[in-house]
């Protein structure tokens, strides 16, 4: 394989008339689904649980994100060995994590979503660091795309009852004060 | 257009029917790029007829108890610069319905998937690069036992998306796979130190022979099996698939079996960490139309063994991908952090990262074989039997130092060389060596502002006293992060030594040397990211887990907008 032209430009061309009537049909298909959502959402808190999807850690073990049975709140921070901003965020936490957990019962999930290219390096990488989290492998980015995640770090933070409270996707240096902060207001502390 | 209606009709009866009591969860995501580009002659920029390109989609994820429900709209009006011609319009992507509970979880539509590591099938999507070969069809997944994973899957690729439409490939595509982490099914291992996981993979192609001078397999296997080991601080793992005869493009329509293996050997503990890799394939392309080439309606994946850059100058000048017809690859990787509070730690912590990566072609004995026969098998070769002829190799370190709260510091140097004429990125011919030195530095101020820096230098080597291919480049970049929301950067990539008569540009009689400014704006509110960015970019390669697409020069004004809800 060459880098230099990568896809081919396909032959098949169809009629106009067939997209419009589709793109008709795809409108009718939203609005009756946006109708549908909403009827629902009328009887719940705009809160949204952590979807249920299955992993692995880093030992191989299964984990469900929706069942990971931690007590108190919990960050779910996406990473990969390739992305330096998420690598500096954790580095950060890593730092003050013994505190963090000290003082608000708080546990860390980093999910990381390097392929089979890069995933063997996970553990070199969060062993070498000597990070103490959680570490779940997403190499297909089946929790990446259930979370609704565009690009990495996009960061989470999930209450007692496994909502999602708050998130943020990107990392400069003190982001970590505010979702502390964040933190903080969950434990009342 | 009835798929569609019914998709809708069966949002409306699973909402109605299954929705009683259970608050349904929607998740999701929107991504958008505008482009308005401009004509510049000194980096061959070519502004587009369209002047405004648009790339858009959306994902909306619907679960309700045990049933779910999912689709993705895209829109390429058209598509941005340098993106696959093979997205084109506005309309669904992606959808599937599916139910799942602790015994079964079966998919009907659109999936991805993946099997072990890849190497019989990989379904998946990166949309940054423009690669989808999603699967169109049904999965079924079972779990009998904690520890037990099998899954079915059966479809057609999705190739290309035309008008809004999804085209698949002419191919079907069978698998299965199973997966059984000992320690978690049998309660006798489960206090045992040594952990062990076996699986094992069957896929299946189906394609019409169509060819009048060949007699073409039109089934084409590929299975393998694979085991992970984990002993204390030691952890072990390996995969070996063998492919079926498979003649295609990629492979001149020869007869040859297929294989690939690939395995890993890590240790690690508390500030250390070491890795050492090594791969094996030969006529591994795999794919759902014997005729494709390049990304197109792959199978399988290939995992290249090379650590992935992110230093501009690094990742995007001469990377390196797979070859699918075969290599043989080594990797090496170790990760060491000095303890805080010792002399070369300090007090914030030292670490050191080395890592080494080559790739071979491998070797093939054609003696005593006749290319003509009836057999059509035209060479024999064997597991790590390589060849001296190289692709590629990185060397590379570096070390990352923290001196105080407020500045830290990454200085890495880099020694790549590439086959240009086996893994292709540019025109010239032979090897291309590469030096790069990067520093990178982090500051933090008082007012919770901070600051981030990276100069880099690339050398090439010098052919006849010249450099080859684009010659050599700096690259200054300042980004400034006023405080949780606001970001501005800007960079400045500098082609200071080139004699590439496309590159070196004569206006006026004087010849110029591009510099290629680049501003950003950014802002960032929780799961919201605007950007906007105005500048010159040059021609490069983006490449995302060793798949590599070519970015031609621009200069413009880009605008991306993300949100995730």
């Amino acid at each position: 394989m060459k880098c230099g032209k990568v896809f081919e430009i396909p032959t098949a061309k169809l009629k106009n008339k067939r997209t419009m009537k589709k793109l008709a049909t795809l409108f009718f298909a939203l609005t009756i689904t946006v109708a549908a959502f909403s009827q629902e959402e009328e009887h719940k808190t705009d809160l949204k649980t952590l979807p249920s999807v299955t992993l692995k850690d880093m030992e191989g073990k299964t984990v469900n994100t929706s069942e990971m049975g931690f007590e108190g709140p919990v960050v779910i921070s996406f990473w990969a060995t390739w992305c330096s901003p998420c690598k500096r965020e954790l580095n950060t936490i890593h730092d003050l994590y013994t505190d963090w957990q000290d003082e608000t019962g708080v546990n860390l999930v980093a999910v990381s979503i390097d392929d089979q290219k890069t995933m063997s390096s996970v553990p070199v990488y969060v062993n070498g660091k000597g990070w103490e989290y959680l570490v779940l492998m997403d190499p297909n980015g089946d929790f990446k795309r259930a979370m609704g995640v565009n690009n990495v770090p996009h960061t989470f933070l999930i209450n007692q009852q496994g909502e999602i409270v708050y998130s943020h996707n990107n990392y400069a240096p003190g982001d970590e004060e505010k979702l502390y902060e964040e933190i903080k207001k969950l434990t009342g502390k | 257009m009835k798929k569609t209606g019914l998709l809708a009709l069966s949002f409306v009866a699973i909402t109605s029917v299954f929705g009683q009591g259970i608050p349904p969860s929607i998740t999701g995501n929107i991504e958008s790029n505008f482009q308005y580009l401009q004509e510049d002659s000194i980096i061959g920029a070519n502004q587009p007829a369209e002047k405004g390109l648009l790339n858009s989609y959306m994902n909306l994820f619907y679960t309700q108890g045990n049933v779910k429900a999912g689709m993705r709209v895209e829109s390429y009006l058209p598509r941005i610069n340098g993106y696959p011609a093979v997205f084109d319009g506005t309309g669904i992507g992606m959808r599937y319905i599916g139910y799942a509970n602790d015994f079964v979880d079966v998919t009907l539509g659109s999936f991805y998937e993946q099997f072990g590591s890849g190497l019989s099938l990989r379904a998946y999507e990166d949309r940054a690069l423009g690669y989808d070969n999603m699967l169109d069809g049904v999965r079924l997944k079972i779990t009998p036992m904690k520890g037990l994973e099998i899954k079915t899957v059966y479809g057609k690729q999705r190739y290309a998306f035309i008008e809004g439409q999804i085209q698949h490939s002419p191919g079907v595509v069978r698998g299965f796979d199973g997966e059984l982490h000992l320690n978690e099914a049998f309660k006798l291992l489960s206090e045992k130190k040594l952990d062990i996981t076996v699986g094992g993979s069957f896929v299946s192609k189906y394609q019409r022979d169509d060819n009048d001078a060949l007699i073409l397999p039109e089934n084409v296997g590929c299975y393998g099996g694979r085991t992970k080991l984990r002993y204390g601080k030691w952890a072990f793992d390996a995969e070996y698939v063998i492919k079926e005869q498979d003649p295609s493009q990629d492979n001149d329509y020869i007869y040859n079996f297929g294989h690939a293996l690939v395995t890993n050997l890590t240790y690690s503990q508390k500030g250390l960490g070491i890795l050492l890799s090594a791969k094996s394939a030969d006529n591994m392309s795999y794919r759902s139309d014997r005729t494709k080439q390049l990304q197109n309606v792959l199978i399988n994946y290939l995992p290249s063994l090379n650590k992935t850059h992110t230093y501009n100058l690094v990742a995007s000048l001469y990377p390196y991908a797979t070859q699918p017809v075969g290599e043989i690859a080594y990797q090496a990787e170790v990760l060491y952090s000095f303890k805080k509070g010792s002399p070369i730690g300090g007090k914030y912590g030292t670490s050191i990262n080395a890592n080494y990566s080559s790739a071979y072609r491998p070797m093939r004995h054609t003696s005593g074989i006749n290319p003509l026969d009836s057999t059509g098998v035209t060479y024999t070769s064997g597991i790590f039997d390589m060849s001296d002829s190289l692709y590629w190799r990185d060397i590379n370190f570096n070390i990352t130092k923290k001196f105080n709260k407020n500045f830290n510091m990454i200085l890495s140097y880099f020694n790549i060389t590439l086959n240009n004429d086996v893994a292709t990125v540019t025109k010239v011919q032979g090897f291309i060596k590469s030096h790069i030195f990067v520093l990178e530095t982090g500051h933090k101020f008082k007012n919770k502002s901070s600051m981030r820096t990276e100069l880099q230098w690339l050398l090439i080597n010098r052919k006849d006293g010249f450099p080859v291919d684009k010659g050599d480049w700096a690259t200054l970049l300042i980004e400034y992060t006023i405080n949780s929301n606001w970001f501005v950067s800007v960079m400045d990539q500098y082609n200071y030594v080139t004699f590439d008569s496309s590159i070196l540009h004569e206006v006026d009689g004087k010849y110029h040397r591009a510099h290629h400014p680049y501003f950003t704006v950014g802002y960032i509110h929780e799961a919201t990211r605007i950007m906007a960015s105005y500048g010159r970019q040059r021609a490069g390669l983006f490449c995302v887990g060793g798949v590599c697409r070519p970015v031609p020069a621009s200069n413009g004004l880009t605008i991306s907008f993300t949100h995730s809800f």
